[in-house]
């Protein structure tokens, strides 16, 4: 298995999500980019700059909204959630390193709907690894990977961005 | 090993300060931040406990806290149940475990419990069935932990690190459990030095063991400290002949821009509330620009809502997907 490189991830998404954003009439100055905790902001900090968008980056911890707080328990490390910017008939980038089961997409939206009501979500991945348990696919994709269950691929960073894959079992 | 700790150092129950290791107090406080963003969105819950069911058992009233820590809860899509102990089962000779086993026979998963004996709090926890948590909302002169963590919380905010700090805690120290939870947290986060301020009579005779400097004077007491703790005083204190007058005691202990002026210029005052003004400080003070006392309350519903999602859902951290 070849761990993907990031930058030329990077370079995909945000052609792609340039053409995504077109596509729905939404200006890179009325975008609101906003990365999910830890990986998803250190990818969406590099998009952000990319794109040169004009709103400030948001930022999500979906520990709060997590569906497995009964059984995991609450992470001590969370993060205050920001977004800096009216959510309410906004176009939404959400972007995360990783599309898993889509547990964490499903916990992101709905905190953003605790926020407001946005226009419209694009979801941003750098990897879709499959093994969905919930119906959620990604808008734009840096590349996608079959692994087995028991590994698991993770983003290193914040300085420099580099993937590693670690078996869980 | 601590009573409201389980076998893996864990906070299983939440009845005091004391004893409480550093990283967990600093776990608290770290926790507590987190959960001041909620209130920056406009739903202001987040669905952590959804599903659960907390249990405000007060004995002896008091709006206020049991206010927040309702509002904590409801901001934590918990339900909850307020008991006013005071006009129901007691005054028809329940006795207490009773009224325990029929309150866990409805499911519920914490009890916030607020009593005018010292001890209560720990007597339950020591009687709930696995898996159900308790927090002590202020028992006797026992202790007041989670009215001591927001003011832990709110020194942060303000000082950051407490080792470099000089803390003065100014009041009836004797009959005081905010100022036992004060200082018990305040020692265990390492501030530089905690200070008691009052007179002989409304000091316990123990005092220094706590690990305190004490002082009779305000003028040497308040001399360069960084944060100024005042103690809501009861007015039966002076019934009960500890102390001459009220204005006797505002003379001697009231906080006045003229007694801060030898603290450090940017000393922040603080008071658990309700203050009685003209007695334990002036409102130049109260409502001055050194005072945090309105942030404390703010403070208490992120506290508390740190506690019971730290109590209530167990400790770890999920991966993410």
């Amino acid at each position: 298995m070849t761990t993907p490189e990031v930058t030329p991830l990077l370079e995909r998404v945000q052609h792609d999500l340039e053409g995504r954003l077109q596509a729905l009439d939404a200006p890179l100055d009325e975008a609101a980019m906003v990365g999910i905790h830890t990986g998803g902001a250190w990818v969406a900090r590099a998009l952000h700059q990319r794109l040169g968008l004009a709103l400030p980056l948001g930022t999500l911890d979906i520990a709060f909204y997590r569906d497995d707080v009964g059984q995991a328990g609450l992470n001590p490390q969370v993060r205050p959630s920001s977004l800096p910017f009216d959510v309410d008939d906004r176009v939404i980038v959400l972007v995360d390193d990783v599309l898993h089961t889509g547990r964490t997409v499903r916990a992101a939206l709905n905190e953003i709907f605790d926020y407001g009501r946005p226009a419209a979500v694009l979801l941003v991945v750098l990897v879709d690894r499959g093994g969905r348990e919930l119906p959620f696919a990604a808008d734009v994709v840096g590349t996608r990977l079959s692994l087995p269950r028991h590994r698991r691929i993770k983003l290193s960073g914040p300085e420099p961005l580099h993937f590693i894959i670690q078996d869980t079992a | 090993m601590n009573a409201q700790l389980d076998n893996q150092g864990r906070l299983r129950h939440f009845l005091t300060t004391e004893g409480l290791p550093r990283p967990l107090l600093n776990q608290i406080l770290d926790t507590a931040e987190s959960f001041t963003g909620v209130i920056g969105k406009s739903v202001k819950k987040v669905p952590l406990l959804r599903g659960r069911t907390v249990i405000n058992l007060f004995f002896e009233p008091s709006t206020r806290t049991r206010t927040t820590f309702e509002l904590a809860a409801t901001r934590l899509s918990a339900d909850v149940l307020n008991i006013d102990v005071a006009v129901s089962s007691q005054s028809k000779g329940e006795s207490l475990l009773d009224m325990l086993r029929n309150l866990e026979a409805m499911q519920c998963d914490a009890f916030v419990v607020r009593h005018g004996d010292s001890g209560t709090a720990e007597f339950i926890a020591r009687h709930v069935r696995p898996g159900v948590s308790v927090l002590n909302a202020g028992d006797g002169r026992h202790a007041h932990p989670t009215q001591a963590m927001l003011d832990m919380f709110t020194i942060r905010q303000h000082k950051g690190d407490f080792e470099p700090l000089r803390v003065a805690i100014v009041g009836d120290i004797l009959h005081s459990r905010v100022a036992r939870s004060q200082i018990h947290a305040l020692n265990g986060l390492g501030a530089g030095e905690v200070r008691v301020i009052a007179p002989r009579t409304l000091l316990p005779r123990d005092v220094e063991t706590l690990g305190v400097r004490v002082f009779h004077d305000m003028q040497a007491g308040l001399r360069d400290v960084d944060v100024v703790m005042m103690l809501r005083l009861q007015r039966e204190r002076m019934r009960g002949a500890l102390l001459p007058s009220e204005g006797e005691y505002f003379k001697l202990y009231g906080l006045t821009e003229e007694k801060l002026s030898v603290a450090h210029p940017d000393a922040i005052i603080m008071h658990p509330g309700p203050i009685n003004r003209g007695v334990e400080m002036n409102s130049a003070v109260a409502d001055g620009p050194r005072s945090v006392i309105l942030q404390q309350v703010t403070n208490g519903i992120a506290v508390r809502m740190a506690l019971m999602s730290m109590l209530l859902g167990r400790a770890g951290g999920g991966e993410d997907a």
